[in-house]
């Protein structure tokens, strides 16, 4: 399962430290010194979706990430998963850091285990813990710590961390920033593979277009802060994907290009 | 390469030669009596003399002793607090200006205090090594806390962490690349505190044995007392140092 509701979110954050001037040169400010983020956001997502979220810098697209993960307390509307409301954080619903969230004072076995605490026979549980470290082809590095380990390694731990404790949906906000070119392209790969095996719904958040619509069974567009849904596209095209063989994905790459205001540089 | 090695192995040890050399020359060209100033062979006659009648062993036993109780009391009190008032904001608001107010004043001004208090004996100035420990070990340990990166406050809420296992699974291992310097920095001030304290109302002690040594006029006595001060010091910073290479605190450091 992995079915996500979100019906009428609004998030405001309170400018405690807000000062007249910043008021006056700011019109997102309202007079309750509140920051309007995420404007009245209606989204659905199928269960098994890799959904893929694309929006200008700081529009909001962490934030409704974190909130749909409960993290972050919405300020009306609501936010169900499976027909459950959203109500603080669970290991149903893993996210995955966009900074290295392994800890590091812990080998890639025992972060890999961290969600397997309440399995109480051993062998059952380094099976599992096995199962995944070999999935994400980290075998032979299972008593590295996080350290020792290159960028990619890194979040491919990270991700067996998460898929470990099979999590109803798994949340990624922008897992590859940070890593060079050719590694962003392999992971790339390696999240789709394991998407197509596995079909969790997975939240992917990112300000690379071309990596949301390799990716994506769904790309959702936000504008601006504060964030509406300007786009809301299902993307049946089978994998792997090519812009130039596919004139429909090539047409829709300039549409998002446009939405997000980018003209002339295609 | 090859040479360069050889001089880190022996290097250190001729440093320390040659001090000893200058200290014999010293000893000689300065015109005073070695009942003055002793030189390195006069000392070294003198520890000769301490080792055999196992003055020596005795006196740094009972030193090392006030040491570890002193240190291992202010440890374990400190850190838990430390850790408590680190995760407890309003606690720390509350408390904080206390720590400050109490942090500056020298252990050694609680002598007064701590003789009328503790009486004679070995418990004055383990109170006094404790206090010297204490307040720098709560407010590294505070800081220590304060600075643990709140990602991973969210990873352990995202595995459904209890607050023991938050604690124990992420404040402690966190915190300890923090931590184990200030302990390394306490026990040596432990180590400096506690040649004060034995100055004062006990009657074993490296400390008292410098004191004695003074009045009995042996300064040769009183320069043994300093060596085997320098040679316990650099033991125990040694031991400290292990802690640094345990792998799962070896992530500080990078």
């Amino acid at each position: 399962m992995g079915h996500v509701l979100i019906k009428d979110l609004v998030k405001k954050f309170v400018e405690r430290r807000a000062s007249r001037r910043l008021l006056n040169s700011n019109p997102d400010l309202d007079r309750g010194n509140s920051l309007l983020v995420l404007d009245r956001v209606n989204l659905e997502f199928e269960n098994g979706e890799l959904v893929c979220i694309l929006g200008p810098s700081g529009c909001g697209k962490s934030t409704l990430a974190r909130i749909v993960a409960g993290f972050e307390t919405l300020s009306s509307g609501s936010v169900q998963i499976d027909g459950k409301e959203v109500n603080g954080p669970s290991s149903d619903n893993i996210f995955v850091f966009q900074h290295n969230g392994l800890l590091p004072w812990l080998t890639v076995w025992e972060n890999v285990g961290l969600g397997l605490r309440h399995i109480k026979d051993a062998g059952e549980k380094a099976e599992r813990a096995q199962e995944y470290i070999d999935v994400v082809n980290l075998t032979g590095f299972e008593h590295h710590y996080p350290h020792q380990l290159s960028g990619g390694m890194q979040r491919r731990a990270e991700l067996a961390r998460a898929l470990v404790v099979n999590p109803e949906v798994l949340f990624m906000d922008e897992p590859f920033a940070g890593l060079d070119f050719l590694t962003r392209l392999k992971m790339r790969e390696e999240v789709i593979n394991m998407h197509e095996f596995l079909q969790k719904t997975v939240l992917f958040i990112t300000h690379d277009i071309e990596e949301a619509l390799v990716m994506g069974d769904r790309v959702v567009v936000f504008s601006d802060r504060p964030a509406t849904v300007k786009l809301n596209i299902r993307l049946d095209y089978p994998h792997p994907r090519d812009f130039h063989r596919d004139p429909d994905l090539e047409g829709l790459r300039r549409t998002v290009y446009t939405e997000l205001g980018v003209h002339y540089a295609l | 390469m090859e040479d360069n090695r050889l001089i880190i192995r022996i290097g250190p040890a001729l440093v320390f030669i040659g001090v000893v050399a200058l200290w014999e020359c010293a000893a000689r060209f300065s015109g005073w009596s070695s009942a003055v100033f002793p030189g390195p062979g006069v000392a070294a006659k003198g520890m000769w003399e301490l080792i055999l009648d196992g003055t020596l062993l005795k006196h740094s036993v009972a030193s090392l002793f006030r040491v570890t109780v002193g240190f291992y009391l202010a440890a374990i009190l400190a850190i838990p607090l430390g850790i408590l008032l680190g995760w407890w904001k309003m606690g720390q608001t509350l408390f904080n200006s206390l720590i400050q107010f109490l942090r500056p004043i020298s252990p050694l001004a609680w002598i007064p205090l701590a003789l009328l208090w503790f009486g004679i004996g070995d418990k004055p100035a383990v109170f006094l090594i404790f206090l010297s420990c204490f307040f720098p070990l709560l407010v590294s340990t505070i800081t220590a806390v304060n600075r643990i990166n709140s990602l991973y406050f969210q990873v352990a809420a995202n595995f459904n962490f209890s607050t023991y296992e938050t604690a124990s699974k992420v404040i402690f291992p966190a915190m300890l690349p923090t931590v184990l310097p200030a302990l390394r920095i306490s026990l040596g001030i432990a180590w400096l505190v506690v040649v004060a304290a034995e100055m004062i109302a006990v009657k074993s002690g490296l400390g008292y044995l410098i004191l004695d040594s003074r009045n009995a006029l042996r300064m040769d006595y009183v320069m043994d007392a300093m060596v085997a001060i320098g040679l316990i010091g650099i033991c125990l910073d040694r031991v400290i140092v292990q802690l640094n290479r345990i792998k799962s605190v070896s992530w500080g450091s990078v």
